[in-house]
C-alpha cells in the first residue's frame, strides 16, 4: 500500500512496517543462505563419478540412493494415497457428522501428525522389521513412511473435499446419480488439485526423512536387486538420498560429497514441487 | 380422511394427475414443516407454488423427488404417488429422480464440458452409445432453447457460460433424462431480468411436453406463466386453483391478502 508523500508517518507505524519488512527479509535470507551455502560447498564435488551406477568405498556414488529415494517415495505414496484419500472420502462424503467412529478417526489423524518421526522409526523397527520379520528393508521403510504421511494426505484431502460446493452434490443427486457416481464424477474432480497438493507435501516428507528410515530401511548403498530376486527385492535394505547424506557426513570421510548429495536432494525437492505446482495449475483451469 | 378445507380443489376433479400428494406431513427434527398437505399436479401443465418465506413450498418440492432424504433429521409421513406408484416404497430414489428432474435456485453446472453436463444423467443411467448420447444432448439443448448459443462449443467448460445460459444448461441437463415432471425451485431468482424472461418463455414451451412444478416468490411470475397456482402459508396448503381464479377471485381471505400484497 502506498502512503501519499506529504502524509507524515508516525514513528510507531514506521516501526511496525520495518518489523514486517525485517520478518519477510529474514525468511527469504534464511532460504537463500541455506541454498547458497549448500551449492557453494557441494557443486565442486558434483563430478560425473558421483553419478556412476555403483557405490564403492572410494567412489561414494549417489545414484543408488537417488534411485532408492524414488522407489521408497513411490512405494510409500502408492500405499498411503488410496488409504488416505479413501479415509478422507469416507469422513466427508459418507460418514454421518459427529458419529463416534468419525471422532475417533479425527483424533487419530491429529495425533499421528504430531508424533516425531523417530517414534515412527522405533515402531517400524519393532513391528515391520522385527515382528513381521521383514528385516531392514525397502518394504519396512515404505510402510513406516506410509503411516507417517497418512495424516498429511487425509487432512489435505478432507479440506479439499469440504471445499467443493454442495451444489455439485445436489446437482448429481438431483439427476438420479448414485452416491458413488456423485463422489467420483461431481466431487472428486474439483477436489483433485487440493488432494495433489497433499501428495506433494507427503512426497516432500518421504524424500527428506532420515530418522524413521535409519531404523527401518537401513543404510545399504545399493539398489535392491529386482533383476535377480524379483519382488523379493522389496525386502532388501537400501538407503535413500537423505540417509546417504547423513551416513556420509557421519563417517566424516566424504563431507564434500555429502554437500554434493545435499545439492542434488535440494534440486530433486525443488523440481518435484515445481512439477506438481504446474500440474495443479493445469487442473485448476477447470475450476470456476 | 375428509379435508376440512372446503376451498381446496379435490385432486379427483383434475383427472389423471401425474403426481398426487395425500396427507403429507413433514418434520425437520421437531419442526412441523408441512401440515397435512393434499394436492394433485395435472399432467402437462405448469403449476406454481407461492407463499411467503418459510411456508414450506421448497420443502414440498424437494419431497417430490426425495431430495429431502439428504437432509439430516427429516421425517416424512403420508403418501406421494407418481403415476400411481408410491415414491417412498415403490421407487428407488435414483429412479424417482430420473423421472422427476430438478432445477435449483443457483445454476449449478458441473465443472466439465457443456456436452458432459448434459450427458451426465443419461450416462449415470447406463447409456453409453455415442450416437444416442449425441442425439439426447442436441435434443435437450434445443428444448432448453440454448442449442444455437452453444452448438459450436460443446466441448468447452460449462463454467464459461453466463448465469442465464448456465441455468438453461441445467434445465437441458434435467431434460436429457426425459423426465415426466420438472421441478423448478425459484430457478430464476438468481438471474437478471433478461435471463429471467428467456427462462419464462422456455417454461411456456416446455408445457407441451412436460409437467412443470415451480416454486416462486415472485407472484407476477406465477401469474404470467402458470396454469394453476397453489398458495402455502406456515406449512399448510391454503388454496389451489387455476391461476386466473386464484389471483382474481381467491376463495380464502388469506390468499386474497397475500396476492394483493398485504403481507409476504
Amino acid at each position: 500500500m502506498k502512503v501519499p508523500k506529504d502524509a507524515p508517518e508516525r514513528f510507531s507505524s514506521k516501526l511496525i512496517r520495518g518489523a514486517t519488512y525485517a520478518g519477510a527479509g529474514l525468511t527469504a535470507a534464511a532460504l537463500m543462505l541455506i541454498v547458497g551455502y549448500i551449492l557453494y560447498k557441494g557443486i565442486p564435488f558434483l563430478t560425473p563419478e558421483l553419478f556412476s551406477w555403483n557405490y564403492t568405498s572410494e567412489n561414494v556414488s549417489l545414484t543408488p540412493a537417488l534411485v532408492n529415494t524414488v522407489l521408497m517415495s513411490l512405494l510409500s505414496l502408492l500405499l498411503a494415497f488410496p488409504v488416505g484419500v479413501g479415509a478422507a472420502i469416507y469422513l466427508v462424503e459418507y460418514a454421518k457428522p459427529g458419529n463416534r467412529f468419525v471422532r475417533a478417526v479425527r483424533i487419530a489423524t491429529e495425533t499421528l501428525q504430531g508424533i516425531p518421526s523417530i517414534i515412527f522409526g522405533m515402531f517400524g523397527m519393532l513391528f515391520f522389521v522385527t515382528a513381521c520379520g521383514w528385516g531392514l528393508s525397502l518394504m519396512a521403510g515404505a510402510c513406516t513412511l506410509t503411516i507417517m504421511v497418512l495424516p498429511v494426505i487425509i487432512r489435505t484431502s478432507e479440506e479439499a473435499l469440504m471445499g467443493v460446493p454442495n451444489a455439485y452434490r445436489q446437482g448429481g443427486f438431483g439427476l438420479g446419480a448414485g452416491h458413488g457416481l456423485v463422489v467420483f464424477r461431481c466431487v472428486l474432480p474439483s477436489a483433485l488439485p487440493g488432494i495433489i497438493g497433499g501428495v506433494v507435501l507427503a512426497l516432500g516428507r518421504c524424500v527428506g526423512e532420515v530418522a524413521a528410515l535409519l531404523f527401518t530401511a537401513g543404510t545399504v548403498a545399493q539398489v535392491p536387486d529386482f533383476a535377480g530376486k524379483g519382488i523379493g527385492a522389496l525386502f532388501d535394505s537400501c538407503r535413500t538420498l537423505a540417509v546417504h547424506m547423513y551416513a556420509l557426513s557421519c563417517e566424516g570421510l566424504h563431507v564434500g560429497e555429502a554437500y554434493a548429495t545435499a545439492a542434488v536432494l535440494l534440486a530433486v525437492v525443488l523440481s518435484l514441487n515445481a512439477l506438481l505446482a504446474f500440474v495443479v495449475k493445469k487442473m485448476e483451469v477447470t475450476k470456476p | 380422511m375428509i379435508s376440512n378445507n372446503l376451498t381446496q380443489t379435490p385432486y379427483e376433479s383434475i383427472g389423471n394427475p401425474v403426481i398426487t400428494v395425500e396427507n403429507l406431513n413433514l418434520f425437520y427434527r421437531n419442526y412441523h414443516t408441512l401440515k397435512n398437505v393434499n394436492i394433485a399436479f395435472p399432467r402437462k401443465q405448469v403449476t406454481a407454488i407461492i407463499g411467503p418465506s418459510g411456508c414450506g413450498k421448497s420443502t414440498l418440492l424437494k419431497t417430490l423427488n426425495r431430495m429431502n432424504d439428504l437432509v439430516e433429521g427429516c421425517v416424512v409421513d403420508g403418501s406421494v404417488r407418481l403415476n400411481g406408484q408410491d415414491i417412498f416404497t415403490e421407487l428407488r430414489p435414483t429412479e424417482l429422480r430420473q423421472r422427476v428432474g430438478m432445477v435449483f435456485q443457483q445454476p449449478n453446472p458441473f465443472p466439465m464440458s457443456i456436452y458432459d453436463n448434459v450427458a451426465f444423467g443419461p450416462r449415470a443411467h447406463g447409456i453409453r452409445s455415442k450416437s444416442i448420447l449425441d442425439g439426447l444432448v442436441e435434443q435437450s439443448l434445443r428444448h432448453a432453447a440454448i442449442w444455437d448459443e452453444v452448438k459450436d462449443r460443446l466441448k468447452r467448460n460449462a463454467l464459461g457460460l453466463s448465469g442465464g445460459q448456465q441455468q438453461r444448461l441445467c434445465i437441458a441437463r434435467a431434460l436429457a433424462m426425459e423426465p415426466e415432471v420438472l421441478l423448478m425451485d425459484e430457478s430464476t431468482s438468481a438471474l437478471d431480468p433478461a435471463s429471467t424472461a428467456k427462462i419464462e418463455e422456455l417454461i411456456q414451451t416446455l408445457r407441451s411436453r412436460y409437467t412443470v412444478i415451480m416454486v416462486t416468490h415472485n407472484m407476477q411470475q406465477a401469474r404470467r406463466i402458470s396454469d394453476r397456482t397453489a398458495f402455502f402459508l406456515l406449512g399448510e396448503m391454503i388454496e389451489v386453483n387455476d391461476t386466473k381464479t386464484m389471483f382474481n377471485h381467491p376463495a380464502d381471505e388469506r390468499t386474497l391478502d397475500y396476492v394483493s400484497g398485504r403481507f409476504g
